[in-house]
């Protein structure tokens, strides 16, 4: 997009509406991947568009376009303003009294200009896991691969606006599977898909991804050989890449206005969260602290504004266990008269924002790893989310993980395939016993959340530290 | 008022020849299309919560030069000119790109010539009458709901001179009716030929089992009960199998939820029978790679058949390529009906449970095919061949092996068409066709 027409589109587009806004994203996503030492073709993408957005009166109405010609632009404003108007009778929210954005602002990912590796050496550093995983006849599937992707967006208002975001996201991965007596046990790298961070080439190494080939390997042939997860109630030390999924699924979604004003109770669900909880309900134990923080370097869902132009900042969601603010944008504050944060949030262009979770993390405790295993005298530690499924009040959950270890009188034992564990979220973080220190925490991101209609995905971000639970339902599988 | 759509086809097929005309010698391009110009309404307590349009195309070219190969993706704008300079920019990354590279040892394409043309125009609602009827319709009612309509187009070309089109107008729109309790009814009404008179039906007929929704739940313990698992249920554990049960590829590297189905050891009740159905008329008939797609039996009587086999699987593994998609996942999935009539559900389930709508499946243990989710909607406690009472949320988790195996009593009689509602980025194609199913028991836990 040439800087002469983000400069001169404030001036050029006409439109009837009270407001308008033009959202342009410009993206490019390079994929490198190995599977059993061949590499897979190069894949590279390329997304550019725009999404315009009107108010007319109480309505409100969006147009998306991949024309990105001042032609093609007023096109789908006029398109926005139609809808806004045809809508304005019949318009859930009254956008005569929705706030507007007003600061204009930049945000840039760490090392966003870093000079990157090309595809040889690329290939060369996945070949190298990927060779280092075959270890054992039992490996029957190895995969490493990275996708990169730079993304370009600028916000501009008909009230003069403008906000530059340039973001650079990575996704190091790393799978093995390994088969014997029928047995199948897959472990990857922080779950198939939730190791995304923003950044440089300094993201493989916060993951882990060199050495990892053996060392997953190593664990793939450990779980194939290991008895099956036991039944029955235990304290779980969870560890942060399955926290990324707990905190995810029982705090972040219920947590969402949208929801908890019924916009998803067609698809996404709803919340067992009522407005009348904030400021007093307990959700938690009080070691229980959840912030919104789009400010922690690295993170996923990093970001200086939301998608609807508000200005993003960290703030406390649960604070020692009480549950405070919810996960809403401006336009849903407004309707709820409940106090939120910048999280109004598109997948791409093509999408209209939404109450999205972006960076949710659990605050640091005081305990060390072998403080919180020595503590528990019957129990098992979970490694890396596999299943995940969950009501659509966001209550009743079944989480299954890819690696477990039987924790008894205080230390590590046997390891288990097939750890999985049930519960209900209102009782379920009142059951938090410790939490982590520094040295637990892990920072872990996905680009894979969905919710939505038209349905759309988002890049968020967990950091947790390792925390334990008491007495929860854990079980195996079926052999 | 709705946004003029642009002809899609005849700009693809400029495209292609712009892509054709600019290959070297020894070069071959395969190329495809998936676009849409889409319009979309969202509902909330009876009002528009969001209201758009989108059109957008996404161009996928392939480059292929002594077995060498790579994609380049790019979004195209409809604007011939910036299209044919973007197109031009993709294949001169491709060919830099191929420099570089490696002979690809799995590289397979179709290199016959085919001609494969879709088209069905549908009517469609105006956005102005659309907000009218809803308005009109969902008067007094809880109705949050999601419309999604418009064209929707398929294209493949290859410098071979084959040329495949899909492109279909049609709606998908889904709402739910909520009573004061929290409960709901979800209703679909999917076609090509819009109707105010069969939407308002479908509100109305809804809007009738209300009523049941307001009585006393029942609260269920977990253990094993009887069920009914309407089609829409069923196409819940269906579907989230489909994933990758049904992929040669993930057979080869025993990574299949039906590993042990496929490789004989177990089998399923001789009624099941499951075909990747292209005659469904749902789905294009071309694949990425330039074949065109064939109706493969997965499942006969009980018994592991083929699987979906893609190119690159067929030279990896030896096998034959059956024009799966590269996922290797079906798209146009049929099951055989039984004997069941709907009339006789009721009374066939005698005391247990009706389950209309299954949610959030995921596996709990893929080597058994076990799954794990929850009931949601329109979901009763039956008695004596009667609805008593909804009941409050429950999570089963059960395996496939004994739901279609063991544990399966009868299979309904009247399949369900239920066309893929899907639009995480675009609006999908394809669906399954289900009848539903009455287990002897189905395993609740939570």
């Amino acid at each position: 997009m040439v800087e002469s027409l983000l400069n001169r589109l404030p001036r050029a587009l006409r439109s009837e509406a009270d407001f308008w806004s033009v959202r342009i994203v410009s993206e490019r996503t390079d994929d490198h991947a190995v599977r059993n030492d061949v590499a897979q073709p190069l894949r590279l993408a390329s997304d550019r568009g725009a999404m315009l957005v009107a108010w007319c009166g109480r309505g409100a109405g969006y147009a998306a376009t991949a024309d990105l010609s001042e032609r093609g632009l007023q096109a789908a404003l006029d398109i926005a303003t139609q809808r806004a108007k045809a809508c304005a009778s019949v318009s859930l929210i009254d956008h005569t009294q929705i706030a507007r954005p007003v600061e204009s602002g930049t945000y840039e990912s760490p090392a966003v200009a870093q000079t990157l590796p090309d595809r040889r050496e690329w290939l060369e550093r996945l070949q190298h896991e990927c060779a280092a995983a075959n270890i054992d006849g039992r490996i029957v599937e190895r995969t490493a691969a990275v996708q990169l992707t730079h993304s370009e967006q600028t916000y501009l208002t008909s009230d003069g606006i403008r906000i530059d975001q340039h973001f650079r996201f990575m996704l190091p991965q790393m799978s093995v599977t390994a088969h014997a007596n029928g047995v199948t046990q897959v472990r990857t790298l922080g779950g198939d898909y939730g190791t995304l961070a923003q950044g440089g080439v300094d993201v493989l190494a916060h993951f882990g991804f060199d050495g990892a080939g053996a060392r997953i390997a190593d664990e793939a042939l450990q779980l194939v050989a290991a008895p099956n997860c036991p039944s029955g109630p235990r304290d779980l030390l969870l560890m942060p890449d399955q926290m990324m999924l707990q905190i995810h699924e029982s705090i972040g979604h219920p947590l969402e206005l949208d929801r908890i004003l019924g916009d998803e109770r067609n698809f996404a669900g709803s919340s067992f969260v009522k407005p009348a909880f904030f400021g007093s309900y307990r959700y938690g134990s009080p070691l229980l602290n959840v912030t919104f923080d789009p400010a922690l370097p690295g993170e996923a869902a990093a970001y200086a504004f939301d998608d609807d132009g508000a200005a993003a900042d960290k703030h406390y969601l649960i604070r020692n266990g009480v549950l405070e603010r919810a996960l809403g944008g401006a336009l849903s504050q407004q309707r709820a008269g409940i106090a939120g944060v910048a999280n109004s949030r598109a997948s791409s262009w093509n999408r209209p924002p939404i109450d999205r979770m972006a960076n949710l993390n659990i605050e640091l405790g005081t305990s060390s790893l072998d403080e919180m295993i020595a503590g528990i005298g019957r129990g098992i530690l979970m490694r890396t989310n596999t299943s995940w499924s969950i009501d659509d009040h966001r209550n009743k959950f079944q989480f299954g993980c890819e690696f477990g270890q039987l924790i008894e009188n205080g230390e590590l034992t046997q390891v288990v395939r097939q750890p999985g564990y049930r519960g209900i979220s209102a009782s379920f973080w009142r059951s938090l016993a410790a939490v982590g220190n520094e040295a637990t925490r892990g920072v872990y991101g996905t680009a894979l959340c969905g919710k939505g209609e038209p349905m759309q995905i988002a890049r968020v971000g967990h950091a947790s530290p390792a925390c334990v639970f008491r007495d929860v339902d854990v079980f195996g599988g079926t052999r | 008022m709705n946004a003029a759509t642009m002809d899609w086809q005849r700009h693809f097929l400029m495209l292609a020849d712009v892509i054709e005309e600019r290959l070297a010698p020894g070069e071959m391009s395969l190329a495809t299309l998936a676009a849409e110009d889409s319009d979309f309404a969202r509902f909330n307590a009876g009002k528009v919560r969001q209201i758009g349009h989108v059109s957008q195309g996404t161009l996928t070219v392939r480059l292929i030069e002594a077995e060498r190969q790579a994609y380049s993706t790019l979004t195209i704008c409809g604007d011939s000119n910036v299209d044919r300079d973007a197109v031009a920019g993709a294949l001169d990354g491709l060919r830099e790109a191929l420099r570089d590279a490696s002979p690809d040892p799995h590289l397979l394409v179709d290199t016959s010539t085919w001609t494969q043309t879709t088209q069905r125009r549908g009517t469609l609602p105006e956005i102005g009458s659309l907000l009218s009827v809803v308005e009109r319709c969902a008067a007094g009612l809880d109705f949050v709901g999601f419309y999604a309509g418009g064209a929707l187009v398929r294209g493949f070309a290859s410098s071979g001179g084959s040329r495949g089109w899909h492109e279909v107008e049609n709606f998908n729109f889904s709402w739910s009716l909520y009573d004061a309790s929290g409960r709901a009814i979800k209703t679909t009404y999917a076609s090509e030929q819009w109707s105010d008179e069969t939407f308002a039906s479908k509100i109305e007929e809804a809007a009738a089992r209300m009523p049941v929704l307001a009585r006393e739940p029942r609260t269920l313990k977990p253990g094993s009960y009887r069920a009914w698992l309407a089609p829409n249920a069923l196409a819940e554990l269906i579907g989230t199998a489909s994933f990758t049960a049904f992929s040669a590829r993930q057979q080869a590297t025993a990574r299949s939820e039906l590993y042990r189905l496929n490789r004989g050891d177990v089998s399923l009740d001789e009624r099941v029978t499951l075909i990747e159905d292209l005659d469904l008329g749902i789905a294009p008939r071309f694949n990425e790679d330039g074949y065109r797609r064939e109706t493969v039996p997965l499942i006969e009587a009980g018994r592991g058949a083929q699987q979906l086999t893609s190119a690159r699987t067929a030279r990896e593994y030896g096998l034959r390529p059956n024009g799966a998609l590269a996922n290797e996942m079906p798209v146009s999935l049929s099951m055989q009906a039984g004997d069941l009539a709907d009339t006789d559900v009721l009374a066939a389930i005698g005391t247990g449970l009706y389950i209309g709508n299954l949610w959030y499946v995921n596996f709990s243990d893929r080597m058994d095919c076990r799954l794990t989710g929850m009931t949601r909607f329109a979901t009763f406690w039956v008695e004596d061949g009667e609805i008593v009472a909804p009941i409050d949320a429950m999570r089963f988790d059960d395996s496939l092996y004994r739901l279609l195996g063991s544990e399966l009593e009868r299979l309904g009689a009247t399949p369900e068409l239920l066309l893929n509602d899907s639009t995480w980025s675009e609006r999908s194609t394809g669906g399954l066709r289900l009848p539903g199913l009455l287990a002897r028991s189905f395993r609740l836990t939570l």
